[in-house]
């Protein structure tokens, strides 16, 4: 079974319907990218996975655990919010706009949950976090507070932060969007190295260039369903969708003229 | 920031480009004339406070000591105003995160409280509660509810009540004052906590969510961290005001306060005015104190949103890895 595996995922807000019906099924360290216009629920789909937003209708499995609901006998019980909270610590995920706790450091930032959740003590938090910290290149920056960070800082230590709680499956929305454009190559470089370390991942982006390199499935969504998806080489390189031809052209011409 | 500030500046170099500006600054003078104004002003409060036989400083000071007014200071003041924001900030809190609450009766609940206590003004609350004795003449009981009939539906007698306090012990002096002015400064907090709660970004608790923290750990380590630095500014002036408040404690009654025991002592030796000016000194200096706490009190939870760098890029390695 696929590390997440998404039915038939709907989703309405006061009676929009936002997602009509989305399967998707991501394997062990795949990496997945949403592309799509705004508004065609990429988003939505993603906060739905840890249940920041609940769904109306389908299922979605993550590592064989339902999410949200558990399953006895055919009768599904809506699980009690410490339920769910257990649920998300297995799922990491990346806000647009990083969403980094102001009253805390770089280093408090990502020791938090290790200790309040999973009551990990403070010295063993604290080491893996200076490694963590480490590795986005952020060592000597772990007792600012984030408004003393750049953006692209502020977003390698919200990474740093969700892969504090060692989780199986990283989401990531917009990571890029809210950047300056000099300050997007350094997220991507993270993100592309958890990549290669064979996280798996879930990117909503508009990075094309980052879908196609690091992407092992391109998924495009319009209007609530899934267009079209498969490896990049395809649904970017040679879409056959005339709405995903139209999205890729548009962001093409966005990017020479901006 | 950056270290490489090393390119020479032409401006001094070269006699055709201008260079450092030594300009003629903007003359002030209706500021001189303001200040004279002030200084002769000070000069006749000053004159005033040495000369005006009416103040009778001697008098003043040694009503300031006397055993009754330092002890009506302490505990019918500092004790009331401390333990009556205990109950306030406490009780405004909670008001508030069940007024924010998904749950429409915790909602409504923190609503009509709200409303009831912020409609009494604290004279006749304070007065209310000092009566309210008369509605239990049994005392206060604690044990089942309704456990007389319960008892009556089963056909046996006595009672279940575990032990019961005297309604008319509990309703007067410094408790009746506390509770009254408690549950009042509660509603008044209520509002402040709400809007402090809710001046946090709403992807603030998202985040600790996303990261499984429960619904209790999200409000107490993420969101009222970052309220208090909305809600402690307001909270000091409401502090400042219970201070004050204080004085009404008369209403209860409870004599063991500040300016009941000064006016007594002015009372019998004929002399109002110099009360006065012991009062006010004891009020401003006890303000003063309080101010110097929210001063650090804001400092504390402003920990992160000043552009000042407090302890900034600090080598690494603090983490002992």
């Amino acid at each position: 079974m696929p590390l997440v595996h998404a039915v038939n995922v709907t989703k309405s807000f006061h009676h929009n319907e936002v997602l009509k019906g989305i399967d998707l099924d991501v394997d062990r360290g795949q990496v997945v990218c949403l592309l799509g216009p705004s508004g065609s629920g990429k988003t939505t789909f993603l906060r739905c996975i840890n249940q920041l937003e609940t769904i109306d209708g389908g299922r979605i499995w993550v590592d064989d655990e339902l999410m949200g609901y558990a399953d006895r006998d055919g009768k599904l019980y809506r699980l009690k919010n410490k339920e769910i909270a257990a649920q998300r610590r297995e799922i990491g995920m990346v806000f647009q706009r990083f969403n980094l706790f102001p009253h805390k450091t770089a280093l408090e930032n990502i020791v938090e949950a290790p200790t309040q959740v999973k009551r990990e003590s403070k010295k063993t938090a604290r080491e893996r976090a200076m490694k963590l910290l480490d590795r986005v290149g952020l060592a000597d920056r772990c007792n600012a507070y984030p408004a003393q960070l750049s953006g692209g800082q502020q977003q390698r230590v919200a990474i740093a932060r969700a892969l504090a709680m060692q989780p199986k499956l990283m989401l990531f929305d917009e990571p890029t969007s809210a950047l300056d454009p000099e300050l997007v190559g350094e997220v991507l470089a993270v993100m592309r190295e958890l990549a290669l370390e064979g996280m798996t991942m879930i990117v909503v982006t508009h990075e094309m260039s980052f879908a196609r390199e690091v992407a092992d499935t391109v998924v495009f969504m319009d209007g609530g369903v899934v267009v079209e998806a498969g490896p990049p080489k395809d649904v970017i390189g040679n879409p056959q969708h005339s709405r995903t031809q139209a999205f890729l052209s548009r962001l093409r011409s966005e990017h020479e003229h901006p | 920031m950056s270290t490489d500030t090393t390119e020479t500046r032409p401006a001094d170099a070269s006699p055709d480009r201008p260079g450092a500006i030594n300009a003629v600054p903007v003359r002030h003078p209706g500021r001189w004339v303001a200040i004279a104004v002030i200084v002769i002003l000070a000069g006749m409060l000053v004159h005033l406070l040495v000369t005006n036989k009416a103040f009778d400083w001697r008098f003043v000071f040694q009503a300031m000591n006397q055993q009754p007014v330092i002890h009506g200071f302490l505990k019918g003041t500092l004790l009331v105003t401390v333990l009556s924001m205990i109950v306030g900030v406490g009780g405004g809190v909670l008001l508030a995160v069940m007024r924010l609450s998904d749950n429409p009766i915790l909602a409504g609940v923190s609503w009509v409280f709200t409303w009831f206590f912020r409609s009494i003004p604290r004279y006749i609350l304070l007065f209310t509660m000092g009566t309210l004795g008369i509605l239990f003449p049994q005392g206060i009981a604690f044990g089942i509810p309704f456990d007389w009939k319960i008892m009556d539906w089963l056909g046996m007698s006595g009672d279940w009540r575990f032990f019961t306090l005297d309604a008319n012990q509990v309703f007067t002096g410094i408790v009746a004052g506390v509770i009254g002015l408690g549950l009042s400064e509660a509603a008044y907090m209520a509002e402040i906590a709400r809007a402090g709660i809710m001046s946090v970004d709403k992807g603030q608790a998202e985040a600790a969510e996303a990261l499984g923290m429960s619904s209790g750990k999200v409000m107490r380590r993420v969101v009222l961290p970052q309220a208090m630095r909305v809600i402690v500014p307001p909270t000091g002036n409401e502090t400042i005001a219970m201070l004050k408040d204080t004085s009404l404690l008369l209403a209860v009654p409870v004599i063991a306060e500040l300016f009941y025991q000064l006016q007594s002592i002015g009372s019998t030796y004929y002399k109002t005015f110099p009360i006065a000016v012991a009062a006010t000194l004891y009020y401003l200096a006890a303000t003063s104190v309080l101010m110097v706490g929210q001063y650090f009190l804001e400092r504390h939870f402003g920990r992160g949103f000043g552009t000042k760098a407090p302890r900034a890029a600090r080598p690494a390695g603090a983490g002992g890895a």
